[in-house]
């Protein structure tokens, strides 16, 4: 009976050291989240609802007002259509190629590293420095693309400044820093398929075109999917390259500004964070209602083996 | 067989176009910055090769900006955001794959919240705090929202779980407790995890814009990223020293890719993370 309690208590006594070890090898990475991620997400959300004064000291507390003049402002419908726009640009042309370029990889065949290494460069180069050099590329009377044109007898093409055309410059920059990153993700998954699937149905003579259509698509679909979300969330955020290609100035700006570029200067340009959580909330949202559709909509299309 | 040969033609020629895309940006980033200004805005396009090569727009790019301390304020945040995301990652991460304790699951949940949700929404409070703390324009700013990770964590705590139970309890048998199992036996076996996620990190931060634009307005706390956006502005006609500046702003990250390659993509293509 007592050694019945005395190993009882024993073993609670690991029980409690495990849960001690849980709690506070847990600790640093939780408390840190709380207080750099989720008080701030009640901050933000508290921010909306006041007209800030400068730097946040004197907030006037105004409702829903930064929400009904958001809703009232055609700069903040633009920024939205236009980060859809470059998301519905980037996101489809950027997985078709990585797509192309993962498929051709996909095969034993000289330079396959090598090639593999240089799609994947955009990756290791800081955005604001690529976008530097894109927009030497595209400039109006000197850059390179302009000059290239020339020489077919094409004419010149304003890409930073024509309000038209600025947008799709921008997605340019936006493919070609994306394609090789999205291509490593679906190469991975390419190797997992197995090579018997290919050599059974080459056996019954199907050609390469079908056994795309009919063996890697449907068992690449997880990956797909995968890789769309994460686009799509990631592609809705852009800044970077929108911030450096164009400014406030620009002509172009009301076509090319994104919702987070919005952001931005609202609340650091001109110190309105009030209005800028707003916008922020509303990217929050938009972004949760496109995921939450795609989550929905994968059971149609991805393949769970 | 000749069919076949021809086809590998082709598929070798739209690689070869592709692979061209990728790298001609950069060729000419590096090209323009040693030309004169007058060769760089030539209308002759077949201007390819600078006619001497100007190693004086690096001078002026060097002696005009901080470029030096943008690199000490890049390497420290890099080197800062690494040591405390990974270590503190790996240390959760361990807790979440390993051990039970009661609220394990709603604290992971925690941790998976923070990934879905768009970094923008942490911003405004994140600033006021660094201001609060009076931290603005040091490197302190730079490295606080990157102190910990929840992507890292979530990253190693798979890395962890995939890993064989049984040297865990041999290791337990001989009396070891549960940190010296973790040091002793987990942390050496989690090293390719550990080397994905410092790869992650340092990219990440190297690449950040908005966050060094926001905490450090000074030019002398400036990354090397937001030094160049606000070179940007400040000179934008003089199209080969903003090259120089951006040769100068992505070497070292493209040095360090250029030799360890093979870990870089592995990192992406085991881990699949976000960046």
């Amino acid at each position: 009976m007592l050694r019945h309690t005395l190993k009882k208590r024993k073993y609670t006594k690991i029980i409690y050291n495990e849960w001690r070890w849980g709690y506070g090898m847990a600790a640093p990475t939780i408390i840190g989240l709380i207080i750099l991620n989720i008080i701030p997400i009640f901050q933000t959300i508290y921010l909306s609802f006041f007209k800030s004064g400068d730097f946040g000291k004197g907030n006037i507390f105004v409702g829903f007002e930064n929400y009904i003049k958001m809703f009232h402002d055609p700069q903040v419908w633009g920024a939205t259509l236009n980060t859809i726009l470059y998301t519905m640009i980037v996101v489809p042309v950027t997985l078709i190629l990585a797509m192309i370029f993962a498929v051709l990889l996909n095969r034993k065949m000289r330079g396959k590293q090598i090639y593999r290494a240089i799609y994947f460069i955009p990756m290791a180069a800081a955005p604001a420095a690529i976008t530097m050099v894109w927009k030497w590329l595209f400039n109006n009377n000197f850059g390179l693309i302009n000059k290239l044109l020339s020489v077919f007898g094409l004419g010149a093409v304003d890409w930073i400044n024509d309000p038209n055309v600025a947008l799709i410059s921008v997605a340019i920059i936006g493919i070609w820093s994306l394609v090789g990153y999205n291509m490593v993700l679906l190469l991975a998954g390419l190797q997992e398929i197995p090579k018997s699937y290919y050599e059974a149905s080459s056996i019954d003579g199907a050609k390469p075109l079908r056994q795309f259509f009919f063996i890697t698509l449907p068992l690449i679909s997880p990956t797909l999917f995968f890789v769309i979300v994460t686009s799509v969330i990631q592609t809705m955020q852009v800044f970077d390259v929108i911030y450096m290609m164009v400014d406030v100035t620009s002509p172009a700006y009301d076509r090319v500004v994104s919702l987070v570029y919005l952001f931005y200067n609202n609340s650091f340009k001109y110190s309105n964070k009030g209005y800028g959580s707003a916008i922020v909330i509303f990217l929050l949202a938009i972004i949760m209602i496109i995921t939450a559709s795609q989550l929905k909509v994968q059971k149609k299309w991805v393949n769970y083996m | 067989m000749k069919r076949k040969i021809k086809v590998n033609f082709f598929i070798h020629a739209f690689l070869m176009l592709g692979a061209v895309t990728f790298i001609l940006p950069l060729v000419w980033m590096v090209l323009t910055s040693f030309k004169t200004t007058a060769e760089a805005t030539s209308v002759n396009p077949f201007v390819i090769f600078p006619s001497q090569w100007m190693w004086s727009n690096y001078a002026k790019v060097l002696e005009q900006n901080d470029v030096l301390l943008a690199y000490v304020n890049t390497i420290a945040m890099m080197l800062l955001r690494i040591v405390c995301s990974v270590s503190f990652s790996a240390i959760s991460a361990y807790a979440f794959a390993r051990l039970k304790f009661p609220g394990r699951n709603f604290l992971f949940g925690i941790v998976l919240f923070q990934m879905m949700v768009p970094v923008q929404i942490f911003v405004i409070p994140q600033y006021l705090m660094v201001d609060a703390l009076g931290a603005r324009n040091t490197i302190f700013a730079l490295l606080f929202p990157g102190i910990v990770s929840a992507f890292g964590t979530f990253l190693l705590r798979q890395f962890f779980m995939g890993l064989p139970k049984e040297l865990e309890e041999a290791a337990k048998l001989d009396g070891c407790s549960i940190g010296q199992i973790f040091f002793k036996v987990m942390l050496p076996l989690a090293k390719s995890g550990l080397v994905a996620l410092t790869i992650f990190t340092a990219l990440f931060a190297f690449k950040d814009l908005m966050w060094p634009l926001i905490v450090n307005t000074s030019s002398k706390a400036a990354t090397l990223s937001s030094m160049l956006a606000k070179i940007e502005g400040a000179y934008s006609v003089n199209y080969p020293q903003l090259m120089a500046a951006s040769v100068l702003a992505i070497w070292p990250m493209l040095t360090l890719y250029i030799v360890f390659q093979r870990k870089f993509i592995e990192s992406v293509s085991t881990s699949g993370g976000k960046l």
